[in-house]
């Protein structure tokens, strides 16, 4: 299924959680964030969520600034 | 921020917690790790902001390293938000990332002055606040809005001195005084500051702390630039605490004149 994951299409198998899709893209899951569709994913809630077609993903980490 | 230390007579409070250090680092624009992490400690600070962006072949881990290393507090910023949604949005985002629900607020009208929308902030504020935040509001250097903010239940209200990264210094410090006395909570001078004595203008005015970023990150020598900040921040706070002589028109003689010598 396809998703938009920080901007760019992404083709996923279907049944993928959240928490799978944050495994395949950061190694260092500390203070990572997750939101779908424009809400927060909770953490705890990241392997229980299953991801749909079409869905709005953002994968955020720390950074410097401000 | 418990040190184990007798408590000071002097120290920052600021959301229910106490800071030796009346210095808050901005993080951003800073060339290298190691640079950062020579600033942080030369400045003495004990929080430092952070921000929320896309992962990418990131360095969010070395980064993490280095502010843990450097045992200081973090606190998330909202930067480039637009509007209050996106801002609400990426708060929450912070506090599931960092586990704090501290948040340097920042809801900007364009991305040409960085200034902020006070409309979109004071809803931000609202709702954050609501929530169980404690939000520290980037706010334009209006004691009007800043003092709606603090009536709003925000934990510090933070004025500009000018444009964020613009190094102009202190534009209205009419303003920022007249901000001192519209609100009880803490004031943080936060953008502006281009170099050392900016900062102790901030601190003689009653500013409670202030925020510095781009004077230290993009100075020539941050580290030697940090130590600078410091130094000035200490000095501006005694100076504020001394209180200071009125000024005058004309001169007031230091040395009597009773008793001068008919020569």
């Amino acid at each position: 299924m396809k998703l938009t994951v920080n901007g760019a299409v992404a083709d996923v198998p279907v049944g993928t959680s959240v928490g799978d899709l944050v495994r395949v893209r950061i190694d260092d899951r500390r203070r990572v964030a997750v939101a779908r569709n424009g809400e927060v994913v909770p953490r705890a809630e990241w392997d229980t969520t299953a991801l749909a077609e079409n869905d709005v993903v953002e994968v955020l980490a720390p950074v410097a600034g401000g | 921020m418990e040190t184990g230390l007798p408590a000071s007579p002097d120290v920052l409070e600021l959301g229910g917690e106490k800071f030796e250090s009346r210095l808050l680092l901005g993080t951003g624009g800073v060339p290298s790790l190691e640079v950062l992490e020579r600033a942080i400690v030369a400045s003495g600070t004990q929080l430092v902001t952070v921000a929320l962006r896309r992962v990418e072949a990131s360095t969010s881990g070395a980064l993490l390293s280095v502010l843990d290393r450097c045992q200081v507090r973090l606190l998330p910023n909202t930067a480039g938000c637009m509007t209050a949604r996106e801002a609400v949005t990426t708060a929450k985002l912070a506090r599931e990332a960092f586990e704090t629900d501290w948040v340097k607020l920042e809801v900007i009208g364009d991305d040409r002055t960085l200034l902020p929308d006070p409309v979109e902030l004071l809803e931000a504020a609202e709702r954050l606040v609501a929530d169980g935040f404690t939000v520290l509001p980037y706010t334009n250097d209006d004691p009007i809005t800043a003092r709606r903010l603090a009536d709003i239940g925000c934990a510090a209200v933070m004025p500009l001195g000018s444009p964020i990264g613009s190094g102009l210094g202190i534009r209205n410090p009419h303003n920022i005084a007249l901000i001192r006395e519209a609100v009880t909570v803490p004031v943080v001078l936060d953008a502006g500051i281009g170099t050392a004595s900016d900062a102790a203008l901030a601190m003689e005015l009653g500013c409670d702390a202030v925020l510095i970023a781009s004077s230290v990150t993009r100075a020539r020598d941050p580290e030697l630039m940090a130590s600078a900040m410091r130094d000035a921040v200490t000095a501006g706070r005694a100076a504020y605490r001394a209180g200071r002589i009125p000024q005058r028109w004309h001169a007031e003689a230091s040395t009597p004149f009773h008793g001068l010598p008919n020569l």
